[in-house]
């Protein structure tokens, strides 16, 4: 039952809260209407209620806001946002009203953008293999319908291409089913809007995909509403009508940053720098609703971006979100100084859904184990390069000469691709093993030798499959 | 002391709620909030203000609504029917849940934890007329094939027995009997209530004495835990405490299993309750979710539930403990519980210690971990927990408050190390930096295995030990540099960690190892390092030894040896025992 009463004092302003007084029938989380004599009509939300005053948060800022002369009703309800199918195709803003012209999508299908927890009782653990053509994720970290995998990256490196490309060359394996992308914006500049856009266009898929912006100049605080807009289409569309849906949330650090400005401004304790104690379970509350339910057609296939300040990986936001999400494709920027496209780092990146959905029938029956066997390696290589540093590569061992081949082979030909290079889950294989032939077979200690006589090559064979 | 009373809400912050007029309300009684009433406990009192935390989603609620309690504490229903259920951190049925309102959680549903309907069949085992004690055996349920469920007389209850039903079905809300006590009748039933935050008695704590067998390598042989014991498992996000606490869950010889997801991902559950219908343990030929009672109040559930959910865990766990069983309670993460408790005193204006978390941190958990024990139960029988917490510090850093308080009390530390997660090295529990005080306590019952064991595990962890140390200098120099028998032992290392240490969870044969087939590998290093050390001495090349078909073979041993067939290590032995005389052959023809 919505309040008619207009309160127009405010008892104060701070941030983006503003606290009105005499406040009667206010819940706590309802929505709020602001209009300060202009046309526009701010929203907010009250995040705190006591017998005389509610705390308010203005999404879209408050700047331009004074103590009196505001009209301020309560509405009585959570935030809702028309969901419907009608809305692909279509840009909207970080709160869900449409800004590419094109009038208000027309529907009594309202939802609350802030969704319910899913009953764990309920969810289909997530097993279909999604091929993204993309060596490093397809064949160590792969991706699974229904899964959250962000991608963990630096300021200045491809993160952006390799969502898009992800968005692009994404398809199962098993079947041709209806696939839609849902893109959205928090505190980005505008041309990596624009990039997105325009990738989407050019694979065909925009017009089966909903765009979300809330942009470096739209208000911080719009931010921590633009995520939960997207996912609320999402759930419409993945399980009420039964659509595979490939969400793109970037970047995540900038609502990190909204939500820490929130909370300072409310002054409360802080816990890692700055950030409020409850940052685990505000993203979580994001990322946990991705998935597959049971009985239910559709999916949830998450895909954040976050950068990394100072390419920190301990930094409470990548951290917090290692935590959540289901695995990280985290980029390097050591790789990426060499060139390497996509520069997805071999050792910290994981897929933890990976087990599940890989193997034969699915994809091959000696995937796990190429996998874990080049993980390995990998690491192998990185000890010796550590000690090469030291000691200089003469100094090595034979063995470890070849670990250095090794690893310069498997960054140039296994991770090294390019954005157009769409390689099948055989050929993405079939170059682990390219790469791995170069070891004696006394090393592979992660391959049953079953596999090991399959797929090993012999030195000729190696060499001339050599790209 | 029972009776109703109502007041109004004052203020809504968050989950928190301050209300007025809640006459003779007591600390942690239960409240009904609000037009949908929602579950709330009272966790302050202030002069005339109540203080509640709500443990579902509270949007709406306002100043004015009514809040109505009845005054008893928060408490969870002990009975049949709890084995192979899942719940909520309050208990509330997620299957019923989702029967009545479909995928998603909505608030104010109201249902009972245990099926009111089913009727059990129940045998007593004794007569009316003879005088019970409080925790004795009143009668016996099959809850599930592998659990036969004791009906026990409630602590507090003694006297003598002046009625009991005859063997046949019942409900939990049938009266069952009825026992003449000390302050009038009691009517027994088959189902309890307990407040959630009272741990049950028991007679007196006892020394553990055995070790709680978990059929992964490295936790068995290095770093093992007794039953009735209490371990952590702290590492960065990714390191495998996970993994670790479903390995431990599957495979674990505990009768029951309390396994709680707190604050973690609803994925890991769902994967728990789709696996364990479907994996057969070997000891008994039934599936694992016949043991299993799961508590699920994951990371987007309200956070207040999180906080309470691991006391939900272990009062089941008790609950199952005092009828004289092995219990394993694995909390899935008790960070993200301390942070629950670190958001609601923020919320009431505590004054913070370290990193926000409250000066009561260290209390709280001494105190969950306190519940852990091997006990003599009322009825004087043993009955076990043991409690594996997992532990998420931020930035993997192992300095930061939860991990710190909670070293203090558990005595066996599995630190997961995130330079072995990155090689895929799993599990990669540290073997520089874990530790274990239990091992004097279960030394007895490997001795009976073998009375070697002491002695061959102590050996292989010496060359480990010297492999670290040495590899510090390998940092520096390379290994070429090293006299060939240091870079045998770095061999020899390498060997111990791809044979032995690691252990994969989704290998068939690898994922379950039994103490002998531990021992049989461990042996056949140990004859590997001390055999090959003395050709290292007859200056035979490290690198030769490393290339006998053999060795590389003894890595796989693991995964190609069934535990059945263990008698095949034997073979292996053998066939080392040729490889080393043959190159010992050629160096004396040469
Ligand atoms: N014992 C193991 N065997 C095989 N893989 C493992 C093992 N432990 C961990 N892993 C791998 O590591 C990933 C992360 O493990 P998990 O237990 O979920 O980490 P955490 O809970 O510490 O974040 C898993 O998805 C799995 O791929
Ligand atoms: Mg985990």
């Amino acid at each position: 039952m919505p309040s008619e009463i207009e309160y127009t004092t405010l008892s104060g302003i701070s941030g983006p809260l503003i606290f009105v007084t005499g406040v009667k029938g206010v819940g706590y989380g309802e929505i709020v209407e602001i209009r300060d004599g202009s046309s526009e009509i701010r929203i907010g939300q009250t995040l705190e209620v006591d017998e005389q005053v509610a705390v308010v948060q203005v999404f879209e800022g408050t700047s331009g806001l004074s103590m009196k002369g505001m009209r301020i009703t309560f509405v009585g309800k959570s935030l809702e946002i028309p969901a419907d199918r009608d809305m692909l195709g279509r840009v909207f803003d970080g709160l869900g009203r449409p800004i590419d012209g094109a009038p208000q999508v027309i529907t009594d299908n309202m939802m609350n953008v802030n969704g319910l927890p899913i009953n764990p009782w309920s969810r289909e653990y997530p097993r279909d293999f999604i091929q993204t053509g993309i060596s490093a994720i397809d064949g160590m970290n792969t991706l699974i319908r229904g899964q959250k995998l962000p991608i963990f990256s630096g300021s200045g490196m491809p993160h952006n291409l390799i969502a898009a490309q992800i968005a692009k060359q994404a398809r199962i394996l098993t079947a041709e089913e209806e696939f839609t992308v849902i893109f959205a914006a928090m505190g980005v500049k505008f041309d990596v809007a624009k990039f997105f856009i325009d990738s989407l266009e050019e694979s065909g898929v925009l017009t089966h995909s909903a765009i979300f912006l809330s942009l470096a100049d739209a208000p911080s605080i719009e931010r921590l509403v633009t995520p939960r807009v997207a996912l609320t289409l999402a759930e419409h569309l993945a399980f009420d009508e039964g659509m595979h849906v490939l969400v793109i949330l970037t970047d995540m650090t900038n609502y990190c940053e909204s939500l820490r400005e929130l909370s300072s401004s409310r002054g409360e304790i802080p816990s890692r720098k700055g950030y409020p104690g409850y940052l685990y379970s505000d993203l979580a509350s994001i990322h946990e609703r991705a998935g597959r339910l049971k009985d239910h057609k559709g999916s949830i296939t998450q895909v954040p971006i976050l950068t990394m300040p100072s390419d920190d990986i301990s930094h409470p936001v990548p951290d917090l979100t290692g935590y959540i999400t289901e695995g990280q494709i985290v980029l390097e920027r050591e790789l990426f100084n060499k060139g390497i496209y996509p520069p997805i780092a071999g050792l910290p990146s994981l897929s933890r859904l990976m087990k599940d959905g890989i193997g034969e029938q699915r994809t091959r029956r000696d995937h796990a184990e190429v996998a874990a066997q080049l993980f390995a390696t990998y690491a192998k290589v990185k000890r010796i390069r550590a000690l090469a540093a030291i000691v200089g590569e003469e100094e090595l061992s034979e063995l470890d000469k070849v670990y250095l081949k090794f690893g310069t082979r498997f960054e140039e030909q296994f991770l090294c691709q390019g954005y157009e290079e769409n390689r099948s889950i055989e050929q993405t294989l079939d170059i682990g093993w390219q790469v791995l032939s170069l070891l004696p077979k006394t090393e592979l200690y992660r391959i049953c030798m079953e596999d090991i006589q399959r797929y090993y090559l012999s030195p000729e064979e190696g060499i001339s499959c050599q790209m | 002391m029972n009776g109703t009373v109502t007041g109004k809400i004052i203020s809504v912050n968050g989950p928190i709620v301050k209300a007025t007029g809640l006459n003779g309300i007591r600390m942690f009684d239960i409240a009904e909030v609000g037009p949908d009433g929602l579950i709330g406990e009272v966790i302050r009192l202030i002069k005339d203000v109540t203080i509640i935390q709500v443990y579902e989603d509270n949007t709406g609620l306002m100043p004015g609504d009514e809040v109505i309690s009845h005054r008893r504490p928060l408490s969870v229903l002990l009975g049949p029917g709890l084995i192979a259920n899942i719940y909520d951190g309050i208990q509330r049925p997620l299957v019923g849940i989702s029967k009545a309102c479909g995928s998603y959680i909505k608030k104010g549903i109201k249902l009972s934890p245990l099926d009111v309907k089913k009727k059990w069949e129940f045998t007593p085992l004794i007569k009316a007329g003879t005088n019970v004690q409080e925790g004795g055996t009143i009668g016996e349920i099959q809850e599930s094939p592998l659990v036969m469920h004791r009906v026990l007389v409630p602590p507090g209850v003694s006297g003598k027995l002046t009625s009991i039903v005859d063997t046949g079905a019942y409900t939990i809300e049938d009266n069952l009997y009825t026992v003449d006590t000390a302050s009038g009748t009691y009517q027994g039933k088959l189902a309890e209530y307990w407040p959630v935050r009272r741990p049950r008695p028991s007679r007196m704590k006892k020394k553990p004495f055995l070790p709680l067998l978990t059929g992964q390598r490295i936790i068995d042989t290095f770093f093992p835990i007794a039953r009735g014991g209490t371990a952590a498992i702290p590492g960065g996000f990714g390191t495998g405490k996970t993994m670790t606490q479903h390995a431990l869950a599957k495979w674990c010889n505990a009768d029951i299993i309390v396994y709680i997801g707190c604050g973690e991902r609803g994925n890991e559950m769902t994967d728990v309750l789709t696996d364990f219908p479907k994996l057969i343990d070997e000891r008994n030929g039934r599936p694992l979710i016949e043991r299993t009672v799961m508590i699920a109040n994951t990371s987007n559930m309200p956070v207040p539930a999180r906080e309470v959910s691991i006391y939900t865990g272990v009062t089941i766990a008790e609950y199952y403990r005092d009828m004289g069983y092995s219990v394993a309670v694995m909390a899935d993460s008790t960070s993200r519980w301390a942070e629950a408790l670190r958001e609601l005193s923020s919320r009431l204006g505590d004054m913070p210690a370290e990193e926000g978390f409250p000066s009561y941190l260290a209390t709280k958990l001494a105190e969950f971990y306190e519940r852990a024990g091997l006990v003599e139960t009322l009825s004087g029988n043993d009955g076990d927990i043991t409690i594996i917490g997992a532990v998420s510090p931020p930035g993997g850093d192992f300095s930061e408050p939860v991990t710190q308080h909670t070293t203090r009390f558990v005595r066996c530390f599995w630190a997961l190390d995130k330079v072995l997660a990155d090689a895929r090295h799993y599990p990669s529990i540290s073997w520089i930096d874990s530790y274990t005080e239990y091992l004097h306590d279960i030394e007895n019952w490997w001795n009976n295995l073998d009375s070697q064991w002491l002695s061959v595990r102590n050996e292989v962890i010496n060359i480990l030990l010297e492999d670290h140390r040495l590899q510090q200098v390998v940092k520096l120099v390379g290994t070429d540099a090293l006299p060939p028998t240091q870079q045998f032992t770095l061999f020899v290392a390498e060997t111990i960690k791809n044979a032995f240490l690691q252990q994969n969870s989704f290998d068939p044969i690898d994922k379950f190892c039994s103490p002998e087939k531990q021992l049989k590998l461990l042996k056949t290093i140990l004859n590997l390092y001390k055999r090959g050390l003395e050709l290292v001495h007859a200056e035979i090349f490290v690198k030769d030894i490393a290339a006998l078909d053999v060795v590389a073979e003894i890595v796989r041993l693991k995964s190609e040896v069934t535990d059945e067939e263990i008698d095949k290590i034997d073979q292996y032995e053998k066939r080392l025992t040729s490889g080393f005389d043959s190159l010992k052959e050629k160096i004396t023809e040469v």
